[in-house]
């Protein structure tokens, strides 16, 4: 039998079974087993979705007056921005995840394991970051265009001008929050393997897209930078379809975001591959 | 024929050296026994062999290769270094088929490990309601895997039932007897008395033994004869003068060695000393092993 991915294997048994090398997908593979055969990945899920929409359903519910008071102070209405808002809790949720996968490990001493049967660390912690990045992706996209289209529902059935899907800017906001979830999802994992423990990760992750924001008015203007590409805001800001006077390119805001996410994760990818298991 | 090659390892941690320049070589088609009271190096010396933990200086070869250049690394050698280190909510056979498709290893290996450690019957069950036999058998059940020649088992023993115990001892004497090399570490003599082919102890990070287990016995398990007399002294010379060494025991009693309770008896009956006891004391390889510790163990015990 030759099949055309085997490498080339002499007849004779005289190259040991070695010789062959284990291709990433088989890493790859590994990962999404551990992932799924966890029952907290789709708890954490379900949590994702039933957080998601109510934080969607509870805050429209009472749009009408929310509209009035808007019109009343001469502000933009941005009804898909407004359905969008349950991205501020769903990156916490998602942000569980990606930390889990690694410093669930840590916790159990299973990242020995881990590393003996795959020593290219390399591989092992990229498997995991595509494995946490391509769930976060999936099921952000779907939280953030489920969360749309309730949330859209619910301005129309109290009368209040809502938006479309195919209106301009509509889209690539709503995915847009989708790709910002996926952001942080990376963010996570390069946070839980820095830190190596859940408790620590968490910390840091509700301190950077809860805590920061709290305190950005506090910011000297020679960190004003660091504000525009900060998740929950500048990196945030790709959510809205009325152009923010506050940040008037936000692909580039987020293009920035992501730029210093991939900082954390290669800080990450050095650490775990120098650090003692 | 694949064997563990330790050369000139050494491993500090800041100022402190946890493993000082250590020497040794795991042989294939038997168990070396490592051996060495808590914090002697043993796990840190095993984490280095498998890559865990970087040498500070120092090298570790398995069948020639350094460990990260394995390219499958489970068909070479399979490790358990805590068998605690489980996913508690994962299932068994996920466990372990996460282990296979990560290295490339058939499904059906999964079944077979799971057969040979006879843990069928458990296989969709979650790990975190697994004793610590079981969870025992799991880990070995992942060493198996890829059908390595060379095995590490870090304490395989530590916490088991006798039973327990016997089913792993008698599993490394099969494995070996496969041909494989196993290296098994821990901190009990006795336990390594009916394991272990070879042995390698080591106390604070030094190599204090490198040897054989018969060699050993020969070597430390002379043993001593326990004889009661009611003239005490004049035998004790008598003993001397026949080139034993004679010890005070308790209430009166002596202890001999260097000669056997069929030459004292000889001895007695030929100098008319009546006995009241003669007892051969059964040698312990556990203060063998004490003795050859003492000066190396990390927080000794005052004695009362």
């Amino acid at each position: 039998m030759n099949t055309p991915t085997a490498t080339t294997e002499p007849a004779a048994s005289t190259e040991p079974a070695q010789a062959r090398t284990v291709p990433f997908t088989r890493t790859l593979h590994a990962e999404w087993v551990k992932f799924r055969s966890l029952r907290s990945t789709w708890y954490t899920l379900a949590c994702l979705f039933a957080v998601g929409l109510g934080i969607t359903a509870l805050s429209l519910s009472s749009a009408g007056s929310q509209y009035e008071t808007t019109i009343a102070e001469q502000q933009p209405w941005d009804p898909t921005n407004l359905s969008l808002t349950a991205y501020i809790v769903a990156q916490l949720i998602i942000g569980v995840l990606g930390i889990l996968v690694v410093t669930s490990e840590y916790a159990t001493g299973l990242i020995q394991t881990s590393v003996a049967a795959t020593p290219r660390r390399h591989r092992l912690l990229a498997a995991k970051v595509m494995v946490a990045t391509a769930v976060a992706a999936a099921a952000g996209q779907a939280l953030m265009f489920g969360s749309f289209f309730v949330g859209q529902a619910m301005l129309a059935s109290q009368d209040v001008p809502n938006a479309s899907i195919g209106d301009p800017g509509v889209f690539s906001s709503v995915a847009g929050g989708g790709l910002y979830l996926s952001a942080i999802a990376l963010l996570s994992v390069a946070l839980g393997t820095l830190l190596r423990a859940t408790a620590g990760a968490l910390a840091t992750l509700v301190g950077i897209v809860f805590l920061v924001p709290a305190l950005a008015g506090l910011f000297p203007s020679w960190l004003q930078w660091l504000v525009d590409i900060w998740p929950s805001l500048g990196g945030a800001a790709i959510l809205e379809t009325v152009p923010n006077p506050d940040y008037p390119h936000p692909w580039l805001n987020f293009g920035g975001m992501c730029l210093a996410v991939l900082a954390v994760l290669t800080a990450a990818f050095v650490v775990f591959r120098r650090r003692d298991v | 024929m694949t064997s563990i090659e330790v050369e000139a390892l050494t491993k500090k941690y800041g100022p402190e050296t946890v493993v000082d320049d250590l020497s040794f070589t795991v042989a294939p088609g038997q168990v070396t026994g490592f051996l060495g009271p808590n914090g002697a190096g043993k796990s840190t010396t095993m984490k280095m062999i498998i890559g865990l933990a970087a040498p500070t200086r120092g090298t570790v070869a398995i069948g020639g290769r350094r460990y990260d250049d394995l390219t499958v690394p489970l068909t070479e050698v399979g490790v358990l270094l805590d068998a605690g280190a489980v996913h508690g909510s994962r299932k068994a056979r996920d466990h372990l088929l996460a282990l296979a498709v990560s290295n490339g290893l058939p499904r059906h290996r999964v079944d077979d490990v799971l057969a040979r450690t006879g843990l069928e019957g458990v296989a969709g069950k979650r790990v975190g309601g697994f004793s610590l036999g079981m969870r025992q058998r799991l880990g070995i059940a992942a060493t198996l895997l890829g059908d390595p020649e060379v095995l590490i088992f870090d304490e395989p023993v530590n916490g088991l039932d006798p039973d327990g115990i016997r089913w792993i001892r008698g599993f490394m004497r099969s494995l070996a007897g496969e041909g494989r090399a196993v290296l098994v570490s821990s901190h009990l003599m006795s336990e390594m008395a009916q394991t272990a082919d070879h042995l390698v102890v080591i106390g604070q990070g030094r190599l204090i033994a490198d040897t054989s287990m018969s060699e050993f016995m020969r070597a430390n398990g002379e043993g001593t004869v326990l004889v009661r007399t009611p003239e005490p002294d004049s035998f004790a010379t008598r003993l001397a003068a026949a080139g034993a060494t004679v010890r005070d025991g308790l209430e009166s009693s002596l202890v001999v060695s260097g000669m056997t309770s069929e030459e004292i008896g000889k001895l007695a009956t030929y100098h008319g000393v009546t006995l009241s006891e003669l007892t051969p004391q059964q040698a312990s390889l556990e203060d063998a092993f004490m003795e050859l510790t003492k000066d190396s163990v990390e927080y000794q015990g005052a004695a009362a």
